[in-house]
């Protein structure tokens, strides 16, 4: 029984954290002591569900049991004294038509990711308050000292307060351009947890769940946002490659290495669905392109039999959408699987140049890897090095290192 | 409510050399702000160039100086500010993003609260 409760506090915590701190932070107007009634709610839930079951509607125990426990502070709140002034609260969500579901986990995450916060804030403020995540979680995450990580969120917290950043869902005028920042910081929460920059994990298991999460609770609250489809498709598509991607010994699994029988085919039906409904609107958005080529990827029977051309046209539009060298460098790998090794190695001169990649670890790996494939051995070495030198994370350290004992090997037996 | 100073920053030089249809724009910007702020435009003004500027500091032997020029010495300088009243930022960020400096590439627009110490 009580394992079962905790499983169910546990339960309750992942999912319905953001509905019930959101909605306890718009009757504070203050998110610290939103935090302290939400976390209250949920040790008196351990406390009850014992005796008195797990309720039907959890999200809904908690929701009244949060808010019924900050009256109960702000009643007294007369003898108490503020550390923060109060944040500005706002009216329902004025949507246009049915384009939004008046929630307060939008209210909250359109807050946390206001552009006058820096994207660390922002990325700091999601993570703690809309994903639940505690402080040294956040901080592990993003490789900073617990204490740094506080101080980074007690300083949002205060600008929030002092600068009248409102709790509110930007007018449906202003909403494509908040709603960038959101998109961005989820999209950033994912990567940064789908390769861990640094440590003996390929991949952080809790900051691609809480990305994901996210995706899904903006798609379920804004259902007609073809970008807001688009990013889910992304991140579902991408995921859905999680138990292919690293070996059983934990090295790193290239795309061209991977059991494609290990992907999770119900996550690509989703993401596929999610991005044919996407499509469907114009213009096509970044998310949308990205998506469209993980999906390309995720119906090809097997590595050769992809369908190269498609992929390199859609880095062409994304280049358009999006220009950065980085698309570059991923449509210069296309090219190569498309017009041969030469071509693609080519195509990756120009981006040698480029100071943004300067320091680019994926950048040395893939000339390493098409100078392996025209088995220019001495060459290949030396980009295999560079790679090595400029990557932190262990279980591609160890997929770099094998590929240069192998073009070592070769050299050493090949004459020039 | 709350109240917040706007503070318009720029290339005093790059103002001096604008065409007289920037100039245009310029002001048909700041008729355009006042309209949208109407009451809660508490005040605001161009001011005078840095040059213009008188610093006060007190010396190490806690005597009084004064001297000629802005507390800071910088290309961007002070250049006006309005005074706003409004509910929150978003209200401000609104109102602000109409003024022409914000487009000007030299010069921006810093949006300050005003202290409440309460």
């Amino acid at each position: 029984m009580t394992a079962e409760v905790a499983a169910a506090v546990e339960r309750a915590y992942r999912h319905e954290w953001a509905r019930v701190f959101a909605a306890v932070a718009r009757l504070t107007r203050d998110f610290d002591l939103a935090e302290e009634c939400t976390q209250d709610a949920y040790a008196q839930a351990l406390r009850t569900w014992p005796q008195s079951g797990v309720p039907e509607r959890p999200g809904a125990w908690l929701t009244t049991s949060a808010r019924n426990r900050a009256l109960d502070v702000l009643r007294h709140q007369a003898v108490l004294r503020r550390t923060l002034p109060l944040f500005v609260p706002d009216g329902p969500v004025a949507g246009p038509e049915d384009d939004l579901v008046d929630d307060d986990r939008l209210r909250l995450v359109f807050t946390c990711c206001h552009p006058a916060l820096s994207r660390d804030a922002q990325v700091a403020l999601t993570l703690r308050l809309v994903c639940g995540l505690s402080t040294a979680e956040v901080a592990r995450a993003f490789l900073v000292q617990e204490s740094t990580m506080a101080a980074r969120i007690t300083r949002a917290k205060k600008k929030i307060a002092a600068a009248r950043i409102p709790y509110q869902v930007p007018s449906p005028d202003h909403l494509a351009e908040r709603l960038g920042p959101v998109l961005e910081v989820v999209h950033l929460i994912f990567t940064t947890g789908h390769i861990a920059p640094v440590g003996a994990f390929l991949v952080r298991r809790d900051l691609v769940d809480s990305a994901v999460g996210l995706a899904r609770m903006l798609h379920l609250l804004m259902p007609k946002d073809a970008e807001v489809g688009a990013l889910l498709a992304l991140l579902l598509l991408i995921d859905a490659r999680r138990d292919a991607r690293v070996s059983d010994d934990g090295r790193l699994l290239l795309l061209s290495e991977q059991d494609r029988t290990r992907w999770d085919r119900r996550l690509i039906g989703e993401g596929i669905g999610l991005l044919t409904d996407a499509l469907r609107r114009r213009p096509p958005t970044r998310y949308a392109v990205e998506a469209a080529i993980a999906a390309v990827h995720a119906e090809a029977p097997s590595w050769p039999e992809t369908d190269w051309p498609e992929i390199v046209g859609l880095y062409d539009t994304l280049l358009q959408l999006w220009p950065s060298p980085v698309v570059e460098l991923n449509r210069a790998v296309a090219v190569g699987f498309r017009d041969g090794p030469q071509a693609g190695l080519d195509a990756l001169t120009p981006l040698l140049a480029e100071p943004a990649l300067a320091t680019y670890g994926y950048l040395s790996a893939v000339r390493a890897d098409f100078l392996r494939q025209l088995r220019q051995w001495t060459e290949a070495a030396e980009a295999y090095q560079e790679s090595l030198a400029l990557t932190d994370n262990e279980v591609e350290r160890a997929f770099l290192a094998d590929r240069l004992a192998e073009v070592q090997l070769r050299s050493g037996h090949e004459y020039p | 409510m709350a109240k917040y100073l706007v503070l318009i920053y720029g290339d005093e030089r790059e103002w001096a050399a604008m065409s007289p249809q920037e100039m245009q724009k310029l002001h048909e910007a700041h008729r355009a702000f006042a309209a949208a702020a109407g009451s809660a435009r508490l005040g605001g003004h161009e001011l005078a160039p840095a040059s213009i500027a008188t610093t006060l500091r007190t010396d190490a032997a806690g005597q009084l100086t004064i001297t000629d020029g802005p507390f800071l010495e910088t290309k961007e300088g002070l250049g006006g500010y309005y005074l706003i009243e409004a509910d929150h930022l978003d209200e401000v960020i609104a109102l602000a993003s109409r003024l022409y400096e914000v487009s000007a590439g030299h010069s921006g627009v810093e949006i300050r609260p005003v202290g409440t110490h309460e």
